[in-house]
């Protein structure tokens, strides 16, 4: 509860009024939810209370947390970005084809940065230059992007990566924590002192919570939106890297289908989709319980579209069942 | 005429004849009745898909989860005619529609009921009933030899050199033009779309329009899964996997305002028929089946631009001048 203070306590009172009592608030839920998840992870397998088990599980979640972060704060300015797994491709492959061309590694990453960043440029452009909703820019530029990345590489794959490349996706930190996770804390440090303790992130909040508002008060809600749509692509830049480090090869299919995953990381977070509210701290806990969920069931071979159905089913039951328990709380005091 | 110049419609047909020149000089045989009979009928999955998200997007609302919904259901389909070869395919036709409706209700009640937003609930449905397809077939395929001859044969059997497949979504289109144009229910669920608030004060439950029009497209989605699969004779956990785009597409290209309240059967079907001619031209004209997808994703982004251009109005400005004198 270290993140109630007194410049965001309407957000957080919002909030409460629509979760039960004892609930104090949506992270302390999540929170809770994780501990049990934890603790049946512990009894369904003997393997899982292993801190390789632990650290390399981190691999599996750190890239899509990556780019959960920043969709946060562009789902807070009630805009959705789900083109994110398709600029994750694009950058990719324009990583490939430096690396053909030349092996050196600055090159690579810069050349997945920018691609990236162009990318949420476009999409920010296009929402706030022509004022078109933001799901549909980006349900155009998801198969734009990822379309392109077909064009270029069809049915073949770019793998011609330099050895000292696999750090970023392979590397460890300490000989035990793998550096994308590191890599992960840092950037949610980040993330949470630039939406909670600036005016950037005051800003934001505004934005959320009424644009009109918040234009007559001066700030500037095209341009904000903008540079969210533009860390947007930046951090799936940077997600790329990890991957195509990881991976050692670009295909096509890259990183196909991660919008849902990562929307839902954020949503579970406690991010409403209307704007205005939710918290890093939120959709910190909320990756780690998705991280979870997924080791658990993977270590007990449940497969991957088992999975999302378990990630679709958490989706929408976390979100309902504090609406429940309200709409319950309300009868009863009839 | 000016007024019949700047309906959306006319554009769009204007658009659509001038796609189909632009590719009948390249290869005048795409131009045959024939082919052209045989396009609309390989698009009439679009269209009848396009139609029941349009009602959904009319009440602001989206469905992520049609290709989903068809994929389940077709499954569902799929193994009930492969286990009882002897059953009635209407009975299996009727199935699949039931089924599809429960699934579109379950996304309605959820938006309706609990108030979660259509993106979240049908992002999330999305990926169960994708799941329970596996779940279901066990990651198997059904192949055309394990269906019955009757169950494949019915869309294919042609008349007046139309298959049944293509009459299908002609009476969709007409049903669904007569429903949305003439019905009370039809203009009620535009009212809600248009202005909530407004809709609200006039006594019409807003929610449970968005639970009716999911409810048509899951219906749609049912009926659809049957065609679909016995069109392609196989059902597989990854049919139609990623439609829902094209559905969308078609829905943005043919004038459904994602805002809600906006869009008429006739651009909608106009929309999915730009959509299936670029895709069958594609191939014939000798481009990569590669390069489709960011066609579709490039003409997507052309529509919306363009709606937007001719949405823009002048406004009320009233402190706009001011803004930029101070900055």
């Amino acid at each position: 509860m270290e993140q109630v203070n007194t410049e965001n306590l309407d957000i957080n009172i919002t909030e409460r009024k629509t979760l039960p009592g004892w609930l104090f608030s949506w992270e302390s839920f999540l929170f809770l939810t994780a501990v049990i998840v934890f603790i049946i992870n512990c009894f369904a397998s003997p393997y899982f209370l292993d801190l390789w088990t632990l650290s390399d599980a981190t691999f599996d979640f750190s890239e899509k947390a990556i780019i959960a972060l920043p969709l946060a704060l562009v789902i807070i300015v009630r805009e959705i970005d789900i083109s994110v797994a398709s600029i994750v491709a694009l950058s990719s492959t324009a990583m490939g084809f430096v690396a053909q061309a030349s092996g050196d590694i600055t090159a690579i990453c810069f050349a997945g940065l920018v691609v990236g960043t162009l990318c949420g440029v476009i999409n920010g452009l296009l929402v706030t230059k022509l004022n078109i909703p933001s799901i549909v820019v980006t349900i155009g530029t998801m198969s734009l992007f990822r379309g392109v990345t077909y064009i270029l590489l069809g049915d073949t794959a770019l793998k011609d990566y330099p050895e000292s490349f696999a750090f970023f996706g392979q590397g460890y930190v300490f000989s035990l924590f793998g550096f994308e996770f590191i890599f992960f804390l840092f950037l949610a440090v980040i993330f949470y002192i630039l939406l909670q303790r600036t005016n950037f992130g005051r800003r934001t909040y505004a934005i959320g919570h009424s644009p009109t508002a918040a234009y007559y008060s001066g700030i500037n809600v095209n341009k904000h939106k903008l540079v969210l749509f533009s860390l947007v692509g930046l951090f799936c830049g940077v997600a790329s890297i990890m991957l195509t480090s990881r991976l050692g090869s670009t295909r096509p299919t890259i990183a196909l289908g991660w919008e849902l995953n990562i929307i839902t990381m954020v949503v579970l977070g406690g991010v409403s989709i209307l704007g205005g509210s939710g918290s890093i701290v939120g959709v910190v806990i909320a990756i780690f319980l998705m991280g979870l969920v997924t080791v658990g069931l993977g270590l007990l071979n449940v497969p991957g579209i088992v999975m999302s159905i378990i990630i679709g089913l958490m989706l929408i039951s976390v979100i309902a069942l504090p609406k429940l328990l309200a709409k319950f709380k309300i009868r009863t005091k009839k | 005429m000016k007024n019949l110049l700047k309906n959306r419609e006319t554009q769009l047909s204007i658009v659509v004849v001038m796609l189909l020149v632009i590719i009948g000089l390249t290869i005048p045989d795409f131009l045959a009745l024939s082919n052209l009979l045989s396009v609309y009928n390989d698009t009439s999955i679009l269209i009848i898909l396009a139609l029941g998200q349009m009602v959904v997007i009319i009440t602001r609302c989206i469905d992520l989860s049609v290709a989903a919904n068809v994929a389940l259901t077709g499954m569902v389909v799929a193994t009930v005619n492969s286990m009882y070869p002897d059953l009635p395919v209407p009975v299996i036709i009727l199935m699949g529609a039931c089924l599809g409706t429960i699934l579109g209700m379950i996304n309605g009640w959820l938006v309706w009921k609990m108030n979660i937003p259509a993106i979240v609930v049908t992002l999330g449905t999305m990926s169960i009933y994708r799941g329970t397809v596996f779940l279901i077939s066990k990651g198997a395929w059904i192949n055309a030899h394990q269906m019955s001859e009757t169950f494949l044969a019915i869309p294919r059997f042609e008349l007046l050199g139309l298959p049944i497949l293509g009459w299908c979504s002609i009476m969709v289109v007409a049903g669904m033009y007569y429903f949305m144009r003439y019905r009370q229910l039809g203009r009620k669920i535009y009212a809600a779309g248009n202005s909530p608030t407004a809709a609200y004060y006039i006594g019409i439950d807003v929610g449970k329009k968005q639970f009716i029009a999911f409810t048509i497209s899951g219906l749609l989605a049912g009926i659809a899964s049957y065609l679909w699969i016995s069109r392609y004779a196989v059902a597989y956990t990854d049919i139609a996997n990623g439609f829902e785009l094209q559905v969308i597409a078609a829905c943005v290209i043919g004038g459904v305002s994602i805002a809600g309240g906006k869009g008429t059967v006739v651009g909608c079907l106009l929309g999915a028929l730009f959509l299936g001619i670029i895709n069958n031209a594609l191939p014939v004209i000798g481009i990569s089946p590669f390069w489709q997808m960011a066609i579709s994703g490039g003409v997507i982004i052309i529509a919306v631009i363009a709606n937007s251009l001719s949405e823009r109005k002048p406004g009320r400005i009233i402190l706009r001048k001011a803004v930029q004198n101070a900055s």
